[in-house]
């Protein structure tokens, strides 16, 4: 731009890109704008008292939303619970351990999982792994919040593997040799010295994968059951429950536009919206806080 | 040079324009085909496909989309005028007809076939044969364990459509609340509610605890019917004869709707739909046709 004054074609290529780059920001405000426009009558239109109650059913005017909230939660806990250390775990073996050849094998399979169709995921659950539960756990159903933890579990793995093992990739060679040259072991290296030094990366790969798995909707309407009970105890995880997705997912099709069920739905909407974005600003405060201690380091 | 490229970037997006205009243009003058949008309820999806499937069969002007969703989803479509025969398995709501109205839109009825609902269990569980009440019993959750009608000591999982179909509202209000519109009885919460028929099936199949219900065009033989006890006190198994002689209890009218006068193709298609051969369809695919009403 500075060197020639004026060159059309670069003016209208520099343009473009600038109106991609902000309809993107206006995109989401339109969504936003949307979302409260439609979101917030609910608030106006059900009382307090009933949208906090525990009973969901819609068609009788039953608006409870919190047994789906605490489901949507409960599923994410389990899944968290399946992903996090098994996934960190992954990683590190990409990263650390593993053979060159193995580790260049490894990380593209894992990075594939991430490819696959959630509807397909639904499917395996339904066929192998719910009836697989139900026998081995002895439950009353195979349909149960811990069969949606498992395979959200399988969706949030790929998420938290690739940043986690790019984290701890980037964690300088030089920190490793000099923890060896002073004795540790290999696994004392990865524990005390590696593993620390790519704490906030990991930490934003475990809110990135979390993210995913709040808003993950086929998946959990195929094996959760979708019954809106309220969770009461840890025996939660092993009974069926309702997501926020899933309601929101099954229900919208139907529902007459402008109605309270509409806009209950869209309130559940904004619910689910602030969750994610909570988790996104998270994710980024907390990468936000390794730049400041890698300009520490560097300064 | 500058304007040329100008000039190259607009007429790029210009000749685009122009060249999708001629594609759609030779398409519509290149044939006379009628195009018939039908949506609506899941329970009737299948039944839908074949009368369309043999309708063009024997149509070759006539091209019919089918697809599913659920009643509401069809109804919603015909008051936005986005469909022109939506198929509900529940008659067209108050507000539905209000909504239409306000859209210009006016929703004729016709009845093109009848409907049992079959409760289904796995073919472990030694019940055979339940009342209404029972199964009422059953889905408020007053009862919750199989042994309390003599069968095994398991819990009862229970199996439902989603709210939003038609399936759903009308076990609501025929089975649950026995008919009496003043019963505010509801699914208990710990309901199973499965997006689809075949779910349904596959659990019932697979899962000795579990009761289900679904129209009888959608039972397989690897589940186990119950017969259900009429007010005369037998117990009934849902068959074609038994819906027709109204001697099951839990039967409906499957309905399509149209937007007032349809054009004469449209009409020609629900004629067809009411003649032999669509009501044939019907008694294929384990429904019950209407003729046998007359």
């Amino acid at each position: 731009m500075q060197q020639k004054k004026k060159n059309p074609s670069e003016f209208i290529i520099t343009k473009t890109i600038q109106v991609s780059g902000l309809s993107s920001i206006l995109f989401v405000l339109l969504i936003l704008y949307f979302l409260l426009s439609e979101g917030i009558p609910a608030i106006f239109e059900v009382p307090f008292k009933d949208l906090f109650s525990q009973r969901w059913y819609p068609i009788e005017e039953y608006f409870g939303i919190l047994p789906l909230i605490l489901g949507s939660l409960v599923v994410t806990l389990g899944a968290s619970i399946i992903a996090v250390p098994f996934g960190i775990l992954t990683a590190v073996y990409i990263a650390e351990i593993a053979p060159k050849w193995l580790a260049e094998i490894l990380k593209p399979l894992v990075e594939l999982l991430a490819g696959l169709p959630s509807v397909v995921l639904g499917f395996l659950g339904i066929l192998i792994v719910s009836p697989f539960l139900r026998d081995g756990l002895n439950l009353p159903t195979g349909l149960t919040a811990f069969t949606g933890s498992l395979l959200l579990g399988g969706i949030a793995l790929p998420t938290i593997v690739s940043i986690s093992e790019d984290a701890l990739k980037n964690v300088p060679v030089s920190y490793r040799h000099g923890s060896l040259a002073l004795g540790l072991t290999r696994w004392q290296t990865i524990w005390s010295v590696t593993f620390p030094a790519a704490r906030s990366g990991i930490l934003t790969a475990i809110m990135l994968g979390l993210g995913r798995t709040i808003g993950e909707t086929m998946t959990v309407m195929m094996v959760t059951g979708n019954a809106p009970v309220m969770p009461e105890s840890v025996k939660a995880l092993f009974l069926p429950i309702r997501t926020m997705t899933a309601t929101i997912a099954s229900e919208m099709g139907e529902v007459a536009s402008g109605s309270v069920h509409y806009h209950v739905l869209f309130l559940i909407g904004m619910v689910l919206f602030i969750f994610t974005m909570v988790v996104n600003i998270l994710a980024s405060l907390i990468s936000a806080r390794q730049l400041k201690r890698s300009e520490r380091i560097l300064s | 040079m500058k304007y040329f490229v100008i000039i190259c970037f607009f007429s790029i997006i210009l000749f685009g324009c122009t060249n999708v205009q001629d594609s759609t243009d030779n398409i519509n003058s290149l044939s006379d085909k009628v195009y018939i949008e039908n949506k609506g309820s899941d329970t009737m999806v299948n039944m839908a496909l074949y009368w369309a499937e043999q309708y063009q069969k024997e149509n070759t002007n006539v091209s019919i989309s089918v697809t599913g969703g659920g009643s509401g989803t069809g109804i919603s479509a015909l008051i936005s005028n986005t469909v022109d025969i939506a198929n509900a398995s529940r008659k067209i709501k108050d507000e539905e007809i209000d909504a239409a109205n306000d859209n210009g839109i006016q929703p004729v009825e016709y009845i093109v076939a009848r409907d049992a609902i079959a409760v289904i269990v796995n073919v472990e569980n030694p019940i055979d044969k339940l009342s209404l009440q029972q199964v009422s019993d059953i889905y408020s959750g007053v009862i919750s364990n199989w042994s309390e009608f003599g069968g095994d000591d398991r819990p009862i999982v229970k199996l439902s459509r989603e709210t939003n179909s038609g399936t759903h509202v009308y076990f609501l209000e025929s089975v649950i609340r026995l008919g009496d519109s003043a019963d505010k009885t509801i699914f208990s919460a710990d309901t199973l509610l499965l997006p689809s028929s075949e779910g349904i099936i596959a659990e019932v199949r697979e899962n000795p605890n579990a009761i289900g219900y679904d129209g009888l065009g959608y039972i397989t033989p690897d589940v186990k019917v119950l017969a259900i006890k009429n007010q005369n006190g037998e117990y009934i198994l849902p068959t074609v004869e038994t819906v027709n002689l109204n001697s099951y209890p839990i039967s409906r009218d499957l309905f399509v709707y149209v937007n007032g006068t349809p054009k004469a193709e449209i009409l020609a298609y629900i004629n067809w739909i009411l003649s032999n051969s669509g009501q044939k369809i019907v008694m294929d695919l384990g429904f019950v046709p209407i003729l046998g009403d007359n």
